[in-house]
């Protein structure tokens, strides 16, 4: 699970400094697609890059899977966040080099050898997660190779592939037309549901809100949420 | 590396350019380096051989001992020779002149010295020995007549391949060498003294007024070695420089392209030691790719124009400046480092690429 306990984040903007997230707690957990929903400008990334571990609050608390992140130094949130966060961007962001397959191989390579265990998981689960988004038969084009949408299914699968026990999404659908929008909100979900992952998903749309389990509005740096579903 | 082999499949027309590069680059230092060195045999090859822990120079005046200039008088050589510690001084005269034989003619060092040391010296005044370089050019052999300054001396033995000033070595006896001397015009007096032992070599020195120097610092004494080896040397220093530039520019470019996936990888938990290494490695494998390629063309080269030109195809010559550029490389590329260690995670989230 992912808790964000009171936390405050400013930024500077000339002289003063701007509350971009205002005393917000927030609990994702196991299993539960929890939307970020807001208008611009609310906060809604400020939320993300917090629970990313990317940027440190001024105060309060980030706890994911029971370590609090906002204690920890530079390389220790890094490590954090390659062993227990799956991040999903607005874009793909996969890297042009590689293929399919090899997007989701990178992760068990970015702590250097790293335990082999681990390696040797997360190469074990690469096939079956790019059967699990329908991209078997894709694995080994490279991101110029596929259509946005499967580009967008490859970095669910890699956000994945390591077993996180969080994942972040950040405006999943921006880039893609309702149909397929559609489609990876339902992808998102039903994998949440099956790996039982916390998962925070950003969106300022809410025509795919059937894919959300709860929903927390933001806004002007506070949330406050707003609906609960029952499933 | 697993990024940075990708990366090398990937873009392999850019990184095979940037090898291409290295390669021509290598090769230019490692051809100027085998020039250099044969350069530098023929001309410092027989001080080098003289069987000394130092050579003797006496300056003229208040300039810089040259074995141009040094002449060595008596009293001087029986001073060294007297001097504690010392266990061996030979006197050796040098100079250059043309040695001729019926339908040959070519310019040679004279070395005068007596015979017993390991430096090849005939034993009789009217016998030289010649370098494998001067029978060569004379078309002589053992028991052939070679006339020198309108004396005949008779080829008593053909030895190595010694040169001095790009000229290859005659040795006279310290007697015949004397004599010719005069006739040349000089004052018949050894130029240097080769002395072996452990004196008090700056005290001894001072009180003789002379110089003692190891036979290898002793070469910036002789004024042709030290322009046309220093020139050389500008050139092999100006190339490393260049390679150091063009690699590390190179891949600051690269690295700069690829600064939004390096972003990527942070934010999705790659450690900046791993990227760095992901980095100088993949600089590597195109080092020494482009270097290898580099020293397989300079050996190739280097053993067709050896016939034609003074080359040296050593360890010296190719090794050790493929490691030289491999290292400078590196530093080039570690340059392109401060784009990895300073991009920040935080950008991947809300870019659009």
């Amino acid at each position: 699970m992912i808790l964000l306990d009171d936390v405050t984040l400013t930024y500077p903007d000339g002289d003063a400094r701007v509350t971009a997230v205002d005393r917000v707690t927030l609990e994702g957990r196991p299993g539960v697609v929890t939307g970020i929903t807001g208008p611009s400008g609310s906060g809604k990334s400020s939320l993300l890059a917090l629970a990313a571990t990317l940027v440190r609050p001024d105060s309060g608390r980030v706890v994911i899977d029971g370590v609090d992140a906002s204690a920890l130094d530079a390389a220790k949130r890094t490590a954090l966040r390659r062993e227990r966060i799956g991040i999903v961007f607005q874009q793909p962001q996969l890297l042009p080099a590689l293929t399919a397959r090899e997007q989701l191989r990178v992760m068990a390579e970015l702590g250097g050898r790293g335990s082999r265990e681990r390696r040797t998981a997360v190469r074990g689960r690469v096939d079956g997660l790019l059967d699990a988004v329908g991209l078997g038969a894709f694995a080994d084009r490279r991101p110029a190779q596929l259509s946005g949408g499967q580009r967008q299914r490859v970095a669910i699968a890699r956000a994945l592939v390591h077993d996180p026990r969080v994942l972040l999404v950040d405006e999943p659908t921006s880039a893609l037309d309702r149909a397929r929008g559609a489609e990876i909100m339902a992808l998102i979900s039903r994998l949440t549901h099956e790996r039982g992952t916390a998962t925070l998903l950003v969106t300022h749309d809410l025509v795919h809100r059937d894919a959300l389990d709860e929903t927390v509005e933001v806004v002007d740096g506070r949330a406050a949420l707003v609906t609960t579903r029952r499933r | 590396m697993y990024v940075a082999w990708r990366d090398l499949r990937f873009a392999r027309g850019r990184f095979a350019l940037i090898g291409a590069v290295v390669a021509l680059i290598t090769l230019l230092v490692g051809f100027l380096s085998g020039l250099t060195g044969g350069l530098a045999a023929q001309n410092v090859s027989a001080v080098l051989a003289l069987p000394a822990d130092r050579l003797v120079l006496h300056p003229v005046g208040d300039a810089a001992a040259t074995f141009a200039d040094s002449a060595i008088d008596q009293a001087t050589v029986d001073a060294w020779r007297t001097a504690p510690g010392v266990d061996r001084v030979t006197a050796v005269g040098i100079t250059q002149t043309r040695a001729e034989r019926p339908g040959a003619s070519t310019a040679v060092a004279l070395f005068g010295l007596d015979a017993g040391t390991s430096f090849p010296a005939p034993r009789r005044d009217d016998e030289i020995d010649l370098s494998a370089g001067a029978a060569k050019d004379l078309g002589a052999a053992v028991g052939d007549d070679i006339a020198i300054a309108g004396s005949s001396y008779r080829v008593a033995a053909i030895g190595g391949d010694d040169w001095y000033s790009h000229t290859p070595v005659v040795a006279l006896t310290a007697t015949a060498w004397a004599a010719l001397d005069e006739r040349l015009g000089g004052t018949g007096q050894p130029t240097v003294l080769a002395v072996s032992g452990s004196p008090a070599w700056d005290t001894v020195a001072a009180d003789t007024g002379t110089t003692a120097s190891s036979p290898l610092s002793s070469l910036t004494a002789l004024s042709t070695f030290r322009s046309e080896i220093g020139s050389l040397a500008l050139m092999i220093a100006m190339l490393f420089g260049v390679s150091a530039l063009v690699v590390g520019a190179f891949f600051t470019v690269w690295t700069m392209q690829r600064s939004a996936d390096i972003a990527v990888l942070k934010a999705l938990g790659a450690s900046t030691l791993a990227l760095v290494r992901d980095a100088l490695g993949q600089a590597l494998v195109v080092l020494a790719v482009g270097v290898g390629v580099g020293i397989a063309l300079t050996a190739l080269l280097g053993a067709i124009a050896g016939g034609a030109l003074p080359f040296v195809l050593s360890p010296l010559t190719t090794l050790a400046p493929a490691a030289v550029m491999i290292g400078l490389g590196l530093l080039g590329a570690a340059v392109s480092l401060r784009t990895v260690t300073s991009s920040d995670p935080l950008t991947a989230l809300g870019s659009t690429r």
